[in-house]
């Protein structure tokens, strides 16, 4: 009886840890990271599920921002090597663009369910 | 009239002229020459100069990347240079860039160092620089106090028509350097009751002609303002913004882009971006930057000299 429970523990706790590495891995992917470099976003066009953050980095000297052109988010100003994330609760098209370099522009579609 | 404008922005791209270091320019009956500055002492018998005042440009206080690792102290040699020149300057343009990121203190350390500068006032535009992360509430709040608005302003100087435009608060996405409506029927006014004779020199941070719109270096509503001044004798527009040194003549109108304090940028389309450029260290000081403007009675243009920091 206690080695069954004990079993069953260590496999519901394997099962735990599974599931956070699979989390960590989707986080990690490149589908939820934005690179900026030499002045444009590398995936100018993103589609992820409700609920997704996504995280931007510039790699540039200059300085860039994240920011919506309706005022859905709005990032502060990010240095070389800064990062910025933000988490899309609803679906719908999110165009944004970098405020000091506005030729520079990208879209994030987030789409219901999964 | 806006085919004419377009026709004009064509034939500005394709005499864009560059130039190396330590050159005078000087305008004559229209035509833009150079020479060594060591010429400068056979002008001797000239007439004498009115008055002189100093530009400088895109100090981008807070950088601290690899093509600068201390803007400050660039920045302090140009006051230094600027506090050399004799004649002394009656007055200091900054064109824009001021810092680098708006990061906190960095306007006031700008300030502080150009009071060392050794002139009167120093006049101040914006570069996106220094308003994106805020739309301008901070640069507005302290430096367009006098008279309190929207950054824009005119001033006259013994007989010159000095004008500071302000084209970087109405980015847009996909958009470029823009003047706005609002500015543009100030100007019309602001201009409509000078004679045509005055000298005008217009200062502002993204260039007014079109240097290299792939990357941004242009104004889109430019024409417009420039068509407000195409009856004057004589206009000198004074740009920062893209970190080296251009010149342009379009009839009467003469376009001056200025060197940077903090790096250098690549010349239009010699990199995949703008953006800061690393040289060589020992070569940094010879591509950063100040310039001298004289203005001599009774000459058709303003006399420029720019000079390097090495």
């Amino acid at each position: 009886m206690g080695t069954s429970k004990a079993i069953l523990t260590t496999i519901v706790t394997m099962a735990a840890l599974l599931l956070v590495a699979s989390v960590g891995a989707a986080a990690e992917s490149a589908g939820t990271r934005v690179e900026i470099k030499a002045h444009g976003f590398d995936v100018p066009e993103l589609t992820v599920p409700v609920g997704t953050t996504v995280t931007w980095i510039n790699h540039d000297d200059d300085p860039h921002t994240v920011t919506s052109t309706d005022n859905a988010f709005r990032s502060p100003g990010l240095d070389t090597d800064e990062t910025w994330a933000f988490t899309f609760t609803r679906p719908g098209t999110y165009p944004y663009y970098c405020t000091l370099h506005p030729l520079m522009t990208g879209t994030v579609i987030v789409r219901s369910g999964s | 009239m806006s085919e004419r404008v377009d026709v004009d922005r064509r034939a500005f791209l394709q005499c864009m002229a560059w130039t190396g270091t330590g050159l005078l320019w000087s305008v004559s009956g229209g035509v833009l020459s150079s020479r060594p500055i060591g010429a400068e002492a056979a002008e001797a018998a000239g007439p004498p100069a009115t008055f002189s005042f100093a530009q400088i440009s895109d100090s981008h206080l807070g950088f601290k990347g690899e093509a600068n690792r201390d803007v400050l102290a660039t920045f302090q040699t140009a006051i230094a240079r600027i506090r050399a020149l004799d004649p002394k300057p009656a007055f200091l343009i900054h064109t824009g860039d001021i810092t680098h990121a708006q990061k906190a203190g960095a306007f006031d350390t700008a300030r502080q160092a150009l009071q060392s500068a050794g002139v009167e006032r120093t006049f101040y535009v914006p570069g996106e620089h220094d308003v994106f992360a805020d739309g301008g509430a901070e640069y507005l709040e302290r430096f367009a106090t006098d008279p309190p608005g929207r950054g824009w302003q005119s001033f006259d100087y013994r007989g010159v028509h000095f004008v500071g435009l302000v084209n970087v608060l109405t980015y847009k996405a996909g958009g470029v350097g823009n003047l706005g409506a609002e500015q543009l029927e100030w100007l019309e006014r602001d201009v409509a009751g000078l004679a045509s004779s005055t000298p005008i020199v217009v200062f502002a941070h993204v260039p007014l002609w079109a240097v290299y719109p792939q990357w941004g270096w242009v104004t889109d509503d430019a024409g417009r303002a420039l068509g407000y001044l195409k009856r004057f004798g004589s206009v000198t527009v004074l740009n920062g913004h893209i970190h080296q040194i251009m010149q342009k003549v379009e009839g009467n109108v003469t376009f001056h882009t200025a060197r940077s304090t903090a790096f250098p940028q690549p010349a239009p389309g010699a990199a995949p971006a703008p953006g800061p450029m690393k040289v060589p260290a020992d070569t940094l000081r010879g591509v950063l930057g100040i310039r001298e403007l004289t203005y001599a009675a009774g000459r058709d243009a303003l006399a420029v000299v720019d000079r390097t920091l090495a």
